[in-house]
């Protein structure tokens, strides 16, 4: 068991007070996977991560990182670790150099002789170098976000957790930090990214997992993820009508379109969709039925759902946070 | 950061740490405890504060010789034998920043340690590096008394300097009614020293117990002040002697007995004893609490 997930929580729960912020949650985050923990703003991602973390103590569940449980073996697990929790936090008198120094003498496997060239290796590697002797104070939030992730590349480790890495950094940046992930991964390191930017998720992860109100909604690859949600066929013809019936015939269920009966007018052709079941047959078999029905077929798409839409079904509409 | 994605690339080794990379290091409270005590003393407050106790025997040394006129028996003790002697510069500084100055400096810095952490979220990044709960906190409180001793030793330095500026330094009276060379008297002057900084060591524990149950750093500095003034009130209530004995700052002035000759103990081991006892107490109660404490800032 221990070497397959690097992270691997069981009924996982926080309560705080009468509210529970994490709920029985059955994480399993495969090593060497990119992550994307997911869910809208106080769905209890940091929460997660700070019990992951021995920052919190979990209400009930367990939790195992790197294949040891947590927090029992937190001395022996953080050191493998790298994180970013809920933004970066610093000194702001001291200098940016001078920050990573503190936080790596806290570390005590962290090796002394090679402190300051790991420190610069760090600054180097976000772009930080020429800001290196700056006060954090006069930092911009992007710098400082970057920073915290200088502070998490200090050593190499075996599982990054970063939460929302990007918040606040210019696209170069945020760009920059997808090419770290993928070069971390690419050197073996779990990476476990906590996020809402969807478009960001699925560009480099292979994983996600999406949280709702302190439950886990789904988890799995990227590809059974977007699977799981919705296929949809949508057919461009002018003979909407018999199209229609076509698909009925084929079992499937046309939507409701603007007038009513799974069909859209669009000028001269219109737009016919229906939801496509996973065990369904063949698309091409459809295109080929209505042909030889005499359906002026004129275009034809299967759309896998998005990310966002299946994020949306998962974890409703609703601007309001969840309480 | 790094544009082409090779520079990025040769950053990552192979995640694998040796043995040797993931084994504590010996003598491993050391770095953070430098650390510790180079942030604390970087800091501008800190400095303020160091600053502040040292122009207070400056004040009294500079008042005294500008006005040239003590009135026996008047004043704050000793501060009528200064004109006599400048070794009594500090001795009047320490009587007068003994009950207030020096436990408000020590209350700010001690009240911080943890809840300063906190505050600033840096507590978080601490305890992932991972600086241990138990380490952090015996680093916290090393770092506070090391201040104390800081804070002490400024109107020490800066008393002694000024008294021996201003004013004639020669033969010192004892209160025993001996006299001393001024050699010997430096002496008892470091020894008070050093019952000053062992009476802070109890307020610190205080500070540093208080600090672990906030995350608002401010607050944990005005209670532990608070308490160090409450103490001192409940010490001049003749209605409460059986609790005198008890209060962390009942010997905070009893160093008078170290000016005699023979050098009187008691006071010092009385306050020793319970200085460390409300280091055991208060120190086993923040350990209590900042080793479960969910840490949420
Ligand atoms: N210290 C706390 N005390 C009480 N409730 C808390 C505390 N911290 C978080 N919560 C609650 O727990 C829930 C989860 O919060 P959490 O910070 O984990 O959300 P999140 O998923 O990280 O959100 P975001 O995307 O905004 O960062 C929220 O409802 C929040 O109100
Ligand atoms: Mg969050």
């Amino acid at each position: 068991m221990s070497g397959q997930f690097a992270i691997e929580t069981h009924t996982l729960t926080k309560q705080f007070g009468a509210q529970t912020a994490v709920n029985g949650l059955d994480l399993d985050v495969p090593t060497g996977a990119v992550f994307g923990f997911l869910g809208p703003n106080g769905s209890g991602k940091t929460t997660t991560i700070r019990m992951l973390l021995g920052l919190a103590a979990a209400s009930s569940g367990t939790a195992a990182v790197l294949g040891r449980p947590m927090p029992r073996e937190l001395d022996a697990v953080l050191p493998r670790v790298g994180a970013l929790v809920e933004g970066p936090a610093f000194y702001p008198f001291l200098s940016g150099r001078d920050n990573l120094l503190r936080l790596d003498s806290a570390d005590p496997h962290a090796p002394r002789a090679s402190r300051k060239a790991r420190v610069g290796q760090a600054l180097e590697r976000v772009g930080l170098s020429p800001a290196a002797s700056k006060k954090v104070k006069a930092y911009s939030l992007g710098m400082k976000q970057r920073l915290g992730l200088a502070n998490a590349l200090l050593r190499p480790r075996e599982l990054m957790v970063l939460d929302e890495p990007t918040n606040g950094l210019d696209p170069q940046g945020t760009r920059e930090v997808r090419n770290l992930i993928r070069s971390l991964a690419a050197g073996g390191t779990t990476v476990f990214v906590s996020s809402h930017l969807l478009a960001e998720v699925e560009q480099i992860c292979t994983h996600a997992a999406i949280m709702r109100a302190g439950s886990l909604v789904a988890q799995g690859t990227l590809a059974q993820l977007r699977g799981e949600g919705k296929r949809t066929a949508t057919v461009l013809t002018p003979d909407a009508g018999a199209a229609k019936s076509v698909l009925a015939r084929l079992g499937l269920v046309p939507d409701a379109g603007i007038d009513g009966e799974g069909v859209a007018d669009t000028g001269f052709d219109s737009t016919v969709t229906a939801a496509l079941p996973a065990d369904h047959l063949v698309p091409e078999a459809i295109v080929a039925a209505l042909v030889a029905d005499g359906v002026r077929v004129r275009g034809f798409s299967v759309d896998t759902g998005s990310l966002e839409d299946r994020f949306v079904a998962l974890t409703g509409e609703g601007f309001d946070v969840a309480q | 950061m790094p544009s082409d994605p090779q520079a990025a690339d040769s950053g990552s080794p192979a995640p694998t740490p040796t043995p040797a990379d993931s084994s504590p290091q010996r003598g491993t409270l050391w770095p953070l405890l430098a650390s510790e005590l180079s942030v604390l003393f970087r800091r501008r407050r800190t400095a303020a504060m160091l600053a502040t106790l040292a122009a207070v025997p400056v004040l009294i040394a500079v008042a005294v010789r500008l006005t040239r006129s003590t009135t026996p028996g008047r004043g704050p003790a000793f501060l009528d034998r200064i004109t006599e002697n400048g070794l009594f510069v500090v001795l009047t500084a320490l009587v007068l920043c003994t009950p207030l100055f020096l436990p408000l400096t020590v209350g700010v810095t001690s009240g911080d340690t943890v809840a300063g952490e906190a505050g600033q979220g840096t507590l978080r990044y601490l305890l992932v590096a991972p600086a241990g709960r138990f380490r952090l906190l015996l680093v916290k409180y090393v770092g506070a008394a090391v201040f104390a001793v800081a804070a002490t030793a400024s109107v020490i330095v800066a008393g002694t300097v000024a008294g021996l500026l201003l004013f004639p330094v020669g033969q010192v009276p004892l209160l025993s009614g001996d006299v001393v060379s001024p050699w010997v008297a430096e002496g008892r002057i470091l020894l008070v020293g050093a019952y000053v900084c062992v009476s802070l060591l109890g307020l610190s524990a205080i500070g540093l117990f208080i600090s672990t149950l906030t995350d608002v750093p401010v607050g944990a500095m005005a209670a532990t002040v608070a308490l160090a003034i409450a103490a001192q009130v409940l010490d001049a209530l003749p209605q409460l002697a059986w609790l005198h004995p008890w209060l962390f700052s009942h010997y905070w002035l009893g160093f008078a007995d170290l000016l005699r000759q023979p050098i009187e103990w008691g006071s010092f081991g009385s306050n020793a004893l319970l200085q460390l006892g409300y280091l055991a107490v208060f120190g086993a109660f923040a350990y209590g609490r900042f080793a479960t404490k969910d840490v949420l800032s």
